[in-house]
């Protein structure tokens, strides 16, 4: 007998092997969001090279859900002009993960609210 | 390889139970109500288990009501309590820790218009009994408080609560739902009015539960249907079921010397194989007023539900009191009340162990542990460099 899984495959491969993991030596920009309290706290660091993304990083306190979407994050934005990463949307992050349990859709929305938080953060510093 | 840690969630059902409950269901499963001879053979089935039961808890056997589960039979206590003594008052006291079963009937009496206490535990999990005896009233009619915490496996001190209910004539409900086969209950011992137990954490079957009513203690059902039960319980009894509840808790009881001294050792082995090689762990709840089966520990920086899927990646299987795995935002309710930190409260396991593990299972975990923490930890913001954090 097969058991449903907890997650997609997806998510399970970046809970084990996340990307882009650690923290950044002279970020160019970082956004902290959540709360421990609640459970999540994103930290994603970005290096930006002609109005793109050159790097990005990430730390995460998190369930395997907020694990695998900071990791996917990560990979998404890397290459986008700053203007394509400000309209990532969490959606699209799920999406790449091959969608993700309801209960845990405010993981992706956390992801896409760090890198805004981390575009934020550089644009404040220009 | 498959290892389970979950056993305050559920047991499995032990082979001579199930021989049992197979052999009635294919024998000829009458109604116990039924005069004829298929009916009397059911309704023995039923005496048996009630006998077996009230033995087992050194309570009679007209003094034990089988129910539908351990979450029916808190509801029947509580609101049953409740309703038959309103015209004496309208005050329930009970603590911070209890299951929920316990706690949101108390939250739906307080729509009733009854008024309840939520005493306050200490670090350990603990109730104090001084300030339950305080919190007693001329309109308090009734107490709940637990045999046995659940998540942190915290035991309260149920015979001296007994002693200040009864001598303020008050009546004393427990859910020893986590205590029976792991700790001695005996009814005989305490002064309890009404207690709380489930088959499906005995080994036994799932959706079977008894509620002990002392003889004398006035109680409103909460269904009407029939004289089943002394007709605190109405409905054709789970003939099945009750038989195999029966058996259960006739065995958990027989060998609980044996199997808590052996559990207690296991436990204490992977706590210490744990707390040696990985740093910032914390135990949660009274380390001696404990299950002996029961581990409920926090890892700093981390959260559980990633524990959790480390473990089962693993072939482990255990719980956590992250908020993830309650489906809710908050962490466990249990550890919030002892005053676990939020963050730490995220970062609990509990490791509940039971009859089939060994040695070896504790060994695996233990080493499997160390990487899926140190990974955990290499991820997260966190550190003990800026523990200003968390």
């Amino acid at each position: 007998m097969s058991v449903e899984a907890l997650y997609s495959e997806k998510v399970m491969d970046h809970f084990t092997n996340p990307r882009n993991v650690g923290k950044m030596e002279d970020p160019d920009g970082v956004g902290t969001v959540g709360n421990p309290v609640c459970g999540d706290v994103m930290k994603l660091y970005i290096k930006v090279k002609d109005d793109r993304i050159d790097d990005a990083k990430f730390q995460t306190f998190g369930c395997g859900a907020a694990i695998a979407t900071s990791s996917m994050v990560t990979e998404l934005v890397k290459g986008r002009t700053l203007e394509e990463a400000v309209g990532l949307s969490n959606k699209e992050v799920a999406d790449a993960l091959d969608g993700l349990p309801p209960i845990k859709m405010h993981c992706s929305l956390l992801a896409e609210d760090a890198l805004k938080a981390a575009i934020e953060d550089y644009r404040k510093k220009q | 390889m498959k290892i389970y840690l979950d056993y305050n969630a559920t047991t499995p059902v032990r082979e001579e139970v199930l021989e049992l409950m197979f052999d009635i269901y294919r024998g000829d499963s009458a109604n116990p109500s039924s005069i004829h001879f298929f009916g009397r053979q059911a309704r023995q089935f039923v005496d048996e288990a009630r006998e077996r039961v009230a033995s087992s808890i050194g309570a009679e056997p007209s003094e034990i009501v089988f129910t539908g589960g351990g979450t029916e039979a808190d509801n029947m206590a509580i609101q049953g309590t409740a309703y038959a003594l309103r015209e004496k008052g309208d005050h329930i006291i009970t603590q911070a820790t209890e299951h929920h079963a316990v706690l949101h009937t108390c939250q739906f009496l307080e729509k009733e218009g009854f008024k309840v206490t939520y005493l306050p535990v200490n670090r350990e999990g603990l109730v104090d009994p001084s300030e339950l005896e305080k919190a007693i009233g001329p309109g308090t009619i009734l107490i709940t408080i637990m045999t046995a915490n659940n998540e942190t496996g915290v035991i309260q001190p149920i015979e001296e609560i007994g002693e200040i209910a009864r001598r303020h004539k008050v009546v004393f409900h427990t859910d020893a739902i986590q205590g029976l086969g792991k700790i001695p209950f005996s009814v005989k011992d305490l002064k309890i009015d009404l207690a709380t137990f489930s088959a499906h954490k005995v080994y036994g079957p799932k959706g079977v539960g008894v509620l002990f009513v002392r003889k004398g203690t006035r109680l409103w059902p909460l269904s009407y249907g029939g004289h089943h039960e002394g007709g605190k319980r109405p409905g054709t009894e789970n003939v099945a079921g009750i038989a195999g509840f029966g058996l259960a808790c006739e065995l958990a009881v027989q060998d609980i010397k044996e199997s808590a001294l052996r559990l207690s050792m296991l436990r204490d082995r992977l706590c210490n194989e744990i707390a040696g090689s990985i740093s910032g762990v914390k135990l949660n709840g009274s380390r001696l007023l404990r299950l002996p089966n029961t581990l409920n520990l926090s890892f700093k920086f981390i959260e559980g539900e990633g524990i959790l899927l480390g473990l089962e990646l693993a072939g482990i299987a255990s719980a956590s009191g992250s908020a993830c795995t309650s489906g809710t935002l908050a962490p466990s309710h249990v550890l919030s009340a002892m005053g676990v930190p939020a963050a730490l409260a995220q970062g609990s396991i509990r490791f509940s162990l039971g009859r089939e593990n060994t040695k070896e299972d504790i060994d695996y975990t233990a080493q499997a542990l160390i990487p899926i923490i140190q990974r955990l930890r290499a991820l997260s913001p966190f550190s003990e460099e800026d523990k200003g954090d968390v």
